[in-house]
């Protein structure tokens, strides 16, 4: 947390009255963080105010289960609820259901196949009606309809037999066990039955447009292209809302977008978040404060391993030494992201600190490129049995981060003798068949690798998970390792988080190992609040800063 | 009037669906699809992908979607945005409001001190004033639209915080003040290239028709020199300006598009942007079969008006 008011001090009345905020200030470390609070929190009685979210993407998917973006998300929260969620800790928090399920309580049996859900009872739709576990299990039921256009199954699909004991009460028993169920569920919104299954078609029924949920704020007015206004709901079950009125301003422009923000026409600026080059000014904007948020997204290079000179791990290993990885980070961004050598972000409960940290050597690159016999030509780039060490690398056009960044990859790569092309797309054209098929030779990418909260990345490093080779998954390094594929078994089998733990570590040491991609840095988002909007948490394990803004309110 | 009417809705049928087809060909075969935005998202596997894929129709042939799209849109149904489902012509109604609001004022004021600059600088003409509006014109057409905009954005919002730094409205407040307040700026900016345009042609217009022996035989016969120039001068030189504003029509939607994105503006022009960025390609087909409408009607409107507006002319 950075304070925009330097050198203002606070008292130690103030920081008595810190409460929930500065508390999960201090839980989150790091970088972290929840918006220090630098007054007492009083929330009011009744909902007072609004906020306006400034966003970079336009909203415009609002039923939770098809294919949105995170600003989508953002709003769903607001909406709907799931069963629980995820708190800024990673610790799972019942919401529509009474308890969050595990062996000790009976919720799971012990070998993780019979679920079984206990609900709350005070719980009402936007338009009144009660909600029961019929709504729970029309939800799975809708995932599950091979006509609706459901985002994914990932889990669900493993759901068999849902019974609805009574109102508040649900069991269902899984094909297979599997663990990340729990972390997914936390991430799925329950929809209405009574509204949704009167319709022809759930994927273009009315719902879709204005939606009915469970949660904090109702459906208010949507004007296209411009923005979305949600109400508060004073029947909310849980805690809030403090707000009347919250508002998703779309702004596409991130300069504009920074602009408005700046002159106080927004009052919260996420998830694009500020520009870096923006930071230092807005550090020192009067009435303004940011939040250094760390996200789950773990900027790399991705390799297809396919790609014949990739295949040689001299050539990875080569390539990672001779990256000046700190220099990029300093220069470009302002040293805001974080050194990683995981796919895991360093918030999460499987994260493993004791990886090797990555050194610039770029003499111990060369050597290792000598000693694997790779020689250098007369143009001095190397080649072996014919094969040239060229290749192209991609990203996103006008992104200058990343543009720039390929720049300087390009002359530390070039001292090794390794020639690299930059081969820039739209992201429309990048993120297709390009990137879904495998015909990249490199790309320079931010993926988020967790599914919610959960460590499984059986989708991205499984070799069943090629969609090159007609596998189901992202797994477009086409990385394929038996060692690995039993261990994602194991670990996605596995209920107890210590040998879960235990599992994803050497998942991650085999990946580092194998350096099936280069990971540069971890992501740090730069969010505006504006002074006195208080209760702003940021939480690494929802899709959207946004998840709580039940909480938020203004210091009175 | 009416053969001349029939053979232009003829002509503008062809044409309509050429560019239906190449529209659609050039945004169906440019890499890349509406799927790539969730290529990256953990969760999405390639069968999530290939399904929705499958269940939006993107997995048929070419012309098999052509065909569908085709009748589809005959029948009124112009199908539904693959970005937020909702139905393609709702998606561009909601737009439009906010772009015509801000043409129409833009159109305005340049029309009223274009016509107004150009007739002065014709009437005086090399005087200072027709020399500084030469220049200034020249300036307005050179520098693009976009640096106008952040100019009087960084001018009067940032610094002097008079106007607002873009949006159409206060959300909560939507009162014709207040739109109005929002639209000061946009309107300025758009209108500045368009004023520029319409200042040189009218003053064109103006100097060819003040050479005419009709106003010469007008000033002999000793009318006040005011009522030659309204009387006269000025109701010929326009003429050529229908034309013009038939014209710019789409020249208008195309500083449109700029203007919005740099005012933040909810018009149509911000809508195809994203829907290109998006590969929204029901929406993008929309926009570009609306254009063309709006285009051959802005003709059409133009060539009736000029036979309206001179007997001379005569259609058939």
């Amino acid at each position: 947390m950075i304070d925009s008011k330097a050198g203002r001090g606070t008292s130690r009345r103030e920081l008595l009255g810190l409460g929930l905020g500065a508390g999960a200030a201090s839980l989150l470390g790091g970088l972290g963080g929840a918006y220090a609070q630098a007054r007492p929190l009083v929330p009011p009685q009744k909902p007072r105010g609004q906020v306006i979210a400034g966003i970079s993407q336009e909203p415009t998917v609002f039923n939770p289960l098809m294919p949105g973006s995170e600003v989508d998300q953002g709003v769903w929260w607001q909406l709907f609820n799931p069963l629980w969620s995820i708190d800024p800790q990673g610790r799972l928090v019942a919401d529509l259901a009474s308890e969050v399920p595990s062996v000790e309580n009976g919720g799971l049996s012990a070998d993780g196949l019979v679920w079984k859900i206990k609900l709350r009872r005070d719980v009402k739709w936007h338009d009144g009606t009660p909600f029961t576990a019929e709504d729970v299990k029309y939800t799975l039921d809708l995932i599950n309809t091979p006509g609706f256009r459901v985002r994914n199954r990932v889990g669900h699909s493993l759901v068999r037999e849902i019974t609805v004991v009574a109102p508040d009460e649900i069991h269902w028993r899984m094909e297979s066990a599997y663990s990340p169920y729990l972390s997914i569920l936390a991430l799925t919104f329950i929809v209405p039955r009574h509204i949704l299954e009167k319709a022809q078609d759930p994927n273009t029924a009315p719902f879709n447009s204005a939606p009915v949920g469970t949660g904090a704020f109702r459906w208010g007015e949507r004007v296209a292209g411009d923005h979305l206004l949600l109400q508060a709901n004073p029947a909310h079950h849980g805690e809030g809302p403090y707000l009347e009125r919250v508002v998703f301003k779309y702004i596409p422009d991130l300069t504009m977008l920074y602009t408005q923000f700046r002159t106080g026409q927004i009052d919260y600026l996420g998830l694009s978040g500020i520009s870096a080059h923006f930071v230092k000014e807005a550090q020192g904007l009067r009435g303004r404060k940011l939040s250094l948020s760390p996200t789950a997204f773990i900027e790399h290079i991705a390799l297809n391993l396919e790609f014949a000179p990739f295949a040689d791990k001299a050539v990875r290993e080569a390539l990672y030494l001779g990256m000046n990885k700190q220099a990029r980070i300093e220069a470009l961004y302002y040293g805001l992201p974080v050194p990683t050598e995981s796919f895991l972000p360093q918030q999460s409960w499987a994260y493993d600190p004791s990886l090797p940290a990555q050194r610039h050597d770029p003499a111990k690159a060369n050597a290792l490129l000598d000693a694997a016999g790779w020689a250098r030509g007369s143009d001095g780039i190397r080649q072996k049995n014919g094969v040239r060490l060229e290749f192209a690398n991609s990203t996103t056009v006008g992104n200058p981060g990343r543009e720039q960044s390929q720049q300087l990859l390009m002359q530390d790569w070039r001292t090794l003798g390794v020639a690299m092309r930059i081969n820039n797309m739209p992201g429309a054209v990048i993120w297709g068949e390009f990137w879904q098929k495998s015909k990249f030779e490199s790309v320079m990418v931010g993926s988020n690798f967790m599914l919610g909260n959960d460590p499984d990345v059986t989708p991205r490093f499984s070799s069943k998970a090629i969609p090159a080779k007609a596998g189901s998954g992202l797994n477009t390094y086409q990385y394929q390792n038996p060692e690995i594929d039993r261990l994602l078994a194991e670990g996605a089998s596995q209920f107890d988080q210590a040998q879960r733990k235990a599992t994803y570590g050497k998942i991650q040491k085999i990946i580092r190992d194998d350096l099936v991609l280069l990971p540069i840095y971890q992501t740090v988002m730069a969010e505006g609040i504006k002074d006195g909007l208080q209760g702003f948490a940021a939480n690494i394990n929802c899709s959207s800063n946004c998840w709580n803004m039940r909480s938020w309110f203004w210091a009175s | 009037m009416i053969p001349f009417l029939l053979r232009r809705l003829w002509q503008s049928l062809i044409l309509l669906t050429i560019v239906s087809m190449i529209g659609f060909a050039i945004l169906y075969l440019a890499p890349g699809g509406p799927m790539s935005q969730f290529a990256q998202s953990a969760q999405m596997s390639q069968e999530d992908l290939d399904r929705i894929a499958r269940q939006l129709g993107l997995d048929r042939p070419l012309p098999v979607q052509y065909w569908d799209w085709l009748l589809r849109m005959l029948s009124g149904d112009w199908g539904r945005s693959f970005r937020d489902n909702s139905p393609v012509w709702s998606v561009i109604g909601s737009h439009l409001r906010a772009t015509f609001e801000l043409m129409a004022v833009s159109t305005l004021i340049a029309i009223a001190l274009g016509c107004w600059i150009g007739i002065l600088g014709a009437i005086r003409r090399y005087s200072i004033f027709d020399m500084v509006a030469t220049v200034g014109a020249m300036v307005a057409l050179s520098i693009p639209t976009f640096w106008f905009g952040l100019i009087a954005i960084y001018l009067f919002s940032v610094q002097l915080g008079w106007l607002p730094a873009g949006n159409r409205q206060t959300i909560g407040d939507g009162s014709f003040l207040d739109v109005a307040h929002h639209l000061i700026a946009p309107a300025l900016v758009l209108a500045l290239v368009e004023t520029a345009i319409w200042a040189r042609f009218m003053r064109s217009a103006m100097l060819d028709v003040i050479g005419q022996d009709y106003i010469r035989t007008a000033r002999a016969k000793g009318l006040p020199e005011q009522a030659v120039l309204r009387g006269h001068a000025m109701r010929n030189a326009l003429l050529p300006l229908i034309t013009l504003a038939g014209l710019q029509f789409p020249t208008l939607l195309g500083g449109a598009l700029v203007t919005e994105t740099v005012f933040t503006w909810p018009g149509m022009g911000r809508l195809f942007l994203d829907s290109v960025e998006y590969r929204d390609y029901p929406v993008v087909m929309g926009i570009l079969m609306f254009s063309a409408v709006m285009v051959l009607l802005g003709s059409l409107l133009a060539d009736m008006l000029y036979a309206v507006a001179d007997p001379r002319i005569r259609m058939g």
